[in-house]
């Protein structure tokens, strides 16, 4: 497997120190708003499927700073912590959880369908690997309109087995669109280890390469790490280069679906959930940051403290919306 | 006194009983052995008949299908599981041009013993991608059967009437039904894969429902009942083809009929059903038939939508008052909790 590994170097050079915070600060901000919903679920206010991201922050956060409010981005179920690493209004999140009128989808979506125009978060859909093709379509018509636009699409492990995703990586592959395939590989789909779904010791970012782009596994829970992988493949897609496969190696804290804990269903262990903490993406960001005299402890209180105010703002906005009115039910079948 | 049975339960004894009956008798799907085994349904069955024959899958519906037709066709007697109908519209191709058609288009010479559950259901959000009621696309197609159990009894006996069945047959369950409580015998006993029932007998309207609204339409009868019309209640259950004779039987009593199902009115079962009456029972009908079923329109997340969208007991009583003519007074439904979209208030989600 060390072909693949070849063919993205991670690039020698580490992000300066201002984007350095600017990745934290989006970790942050994703870990206290996750944490946030799953206090608040067990209120009975948040009444929608809810896939909590807790773990898997660095991807969306070493990302999302390399692109412009033009790139777009695409996701599946698991999609809030692309949607605020991307900019996603976080009032209009939580309203969309909270089924309020001043939602993202007018509470329509809910958890499971955030949308940003705005900051360029393209939708989020939790029909595994369906909005894989949507993300290339994208980046299709971005290079058909000589745009400089990237198009990042998020997916699981899980939605590598659906047949569309290859039949999505051949054709960007074929016509070398400006897209980037972002694997979190979080070890489960649901309850169910990768061992009974996918062949023992092939990456998945082998079948990348067997598309016939430049993919890699890397550590998705080293924001840096990811950074630079990332910053490969967004130069590759600016210059025309084509696609590029980035797999990130991860694990979700939470259960599947929802607020809780997981661990007594015994699909996985205790101490496999403990090892994966230690290596926690936010901590050991923070920490490094700290070591490298990029971070102070009052700079590192005031991030804290800026992302607990917008999150209780968020809440506290959500809280506040009304629902939408009943003749809401008929609006949007057909655009008008 | 016959024992009492869950509806998940009697699902899990018919897997069980099958799995040991008969040797070719496989269980796929995502999660099917896992920790929660298709709420209860499958749970325990990978222990007791091994990893061979209960498995765990790709999320890989289209392939997995075609997958499970060509065990069919050696003999296997697969049953493949989909947590939602949604995803297993990935499997359309497979299921409408091949397995439906194998035995007809091979001029009767290959047969496709392929039993597909699939769940539908309602409610705690599940919005627009998780909470659909396909059923008229499958029963659109000629070489499906499909079936909507709605009492323990029929999830049991129909499910072996699946699965020893030769016709590739979409089983489909409401996620609403699973707590649901009634007599299921022990032992192998079949169903029959067509045919309505009645469940409840009147005099003044008939009501035919699918599924989950089955239930509901038992309850408006209560309702109905307390303002003094008699209510006949038709669970459908099968829909290929809707049974004529049992509605025709039933209208030429009551002379009124209400529709409900769990699924969008238009071009549906609803749809299907007053075809049915027009065509069997059309002397005996006094007024025009009403509907109770979806609006066409994709199902909305947020409670205070979803609450409008989907009709329930009252609806389908108030309906019925509307083909009757009657201006009596439903009682009030009691205000026990804020929505109504779950099972019942013990529910606290997620799904
Ligand atoms: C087509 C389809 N099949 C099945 C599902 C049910 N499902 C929802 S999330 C999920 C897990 C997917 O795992 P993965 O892609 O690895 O994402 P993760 O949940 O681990 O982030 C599954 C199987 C679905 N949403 N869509
Ligand atoms: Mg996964």
């Amino acid at each position: 497997m060390t072909t693949q590994q070849k063919d993205i170097r991670a690039a020698a050079v580490l992000p300066d120190a201002k984007t350095r915070l600017a990745v934290l600060e989006s970790m942050i901000r994703v870990r206290l708003a996750e944490e946030a919903i799953a206090a608040l679920y067990g209120e009975g206010e948040i009444r929608c499927p809810t896939h909590l991201c807790i773990g898997q922050e660095a991807v969306a956060a070493g990302i999302s700073v390399l692109l412009s409010r033009d790139d777009l981005v695409f996701s599946g179920h698991r999609s809030h912590g692309h949607y605020l690493a991307k900019g996603g209004d976080m009032n209009a999140m939580f309203a969309e959880l909270y089924g309020r009128v001043t939602g993202c989808a007018r509470g329509k979506g809910g958890s499971q369908h955030l949308v940003d125009l705005a900051c360029g978060f393209m939708g989020a859909a939790p029909i595994l690997s369906s909005t894989i093709s949507v993300g290339v379509g994208s980046a299709w018509a971005a290079k058909l309109d000589r745009r400089d636009q990237v198009s990042i699409v998020y997916f699981g492990d899980g939605a590598t087995e659906e047949g569309t995703f290859h039949e999505a990586l051949n054709f960007a592959s074929v016509h070398k669109l400006p897209v980037i395939f972002v694997c979190e590989n979080n070890l489960y789909s649901v309850h169910s280890a990768m061992d009974i779904r996918q062949p023992e010791g092939r990456p998945i970012a082998l079948l990348g390469t067997a598309h016939g782009m430049p993919s890699v596994t890397c550590d998705g829970n080293d924001a840096d790490v990811v950074h630079a992988h990332a910053a490969e493949a967004v130069a590759r897609a600016r210059a025309g280069e084509g696609p590029s496969f980035i797999e990130c190696m991860t694990y979700r804290w939470m259960e599947h679906c929802g607020p809780g804990d997981d661990i007594p269903l015994g699909y996985r262990t205790a101490e496999e959930l403990a090892d994966w903490r230690i290596r926690d993406p936010l901590a050991i960001y923070r920490d490094r940051l700290a070591a490298a005299g990029e971070l102070g402890a009052a700079a590192e209180a005031d991030l804290m403290k800026k992302a607990r105010d917008e999150v209780a703002a968020a809440v506290a906005f959500a809280k506040a919306s009304p629902y939408p009115e009943a003749a809401e039910l008929s609006e949007h079948v057909f655009p008008v | 006194m016959v024992r009492q049975l869950k509806y998940f339960e009697a699902l899990h004894e018919a897997h069980r009983e099958l799995l040991a009956d008969d040797p070719n008798v496989l269980v796929a799907g995502l999660g099917v052995p896992g920790p929660t085994g298709i709420f209860g349904t499958t749970k325990g069955l990978q222990e007791e008949f091994g990893p061979e024959r209960v498995i765990d899958t790709p999320s890989s519906e289209n392939a997995m299908t075609g997958i499970a037709l060509g065990a069919a066709i050696q003999g296997k007697r697969p049953i493949l599981v989909h947590m939602r109908v949604d995803f297993a519209l990935l499997s359309m191709e497979p299921v409408v041009n091949q397995a439906a058609k194998w035995h007809y288009m091979y001029g009767g010479v290959m047969r496709a013993p392929l039993t597909i559950r699939m769940i539908i259901g309602r409610g705690w959000g599940q919005g627009p991608q998780h909470s659909q009621s396909l059923q008229s696309w499958f029963a659109h197609v000629p070489g499906l059967k499909v079936v909507m159990p709605t009492r323990p009894y029929d999830a049991k006996g129909m499910l072996i009437a699946a699965v020893r069945d030769d016709a590739p047959v979409i089983f489909l369950e409401h996620r609403w039904l699973y707590n649901l409580e009634g007599p299921v015998p022990e032992g192998l006993y079949t169903s029959p894969l067509e045919g309505a029932e009645v469940l409840h007998q009147g005099s003044d309207v008939t009501i035919a429902a699918t599924s989950h609204m089955t239930i509901e339409a038992l309850r408006a009868a209560d309702l109905l009942a307390a303002a003094g019309v008699s209510a006949e209640v038709i669970d459908l259950r099968c829909l290929t083809p809707i049974d004529g004779d049992t509605l025709a039987a039933s209208l030429a009593k009551t002379g009124h009929l209400v529709v409900a199902d769990t699924g969008q009115a238009s071009y549906g079962v609803v749809a299907e059903v007053m075809a049915v009456a027009m065509k069997r029972a059309f002397p005996y009908l006094k007024a025009a038939p009403q509907s109770v079923a979806l609006p066409h329109i994709p199902t909305p997340t947020t409670p205070a939508l979803a609450d409008l969208f989907y009709p329930d007991a009252t609806d389908i009583a108030q309906a019925a008052l509307d083909t009757l003519g009657s201006s009596a007074q439903l009682p009030k439904p009691a205000a026990d909790r804020r929505w109504k979209d779950t099972p019942d208030p013990s529910f606290t989600g997620p799904y």
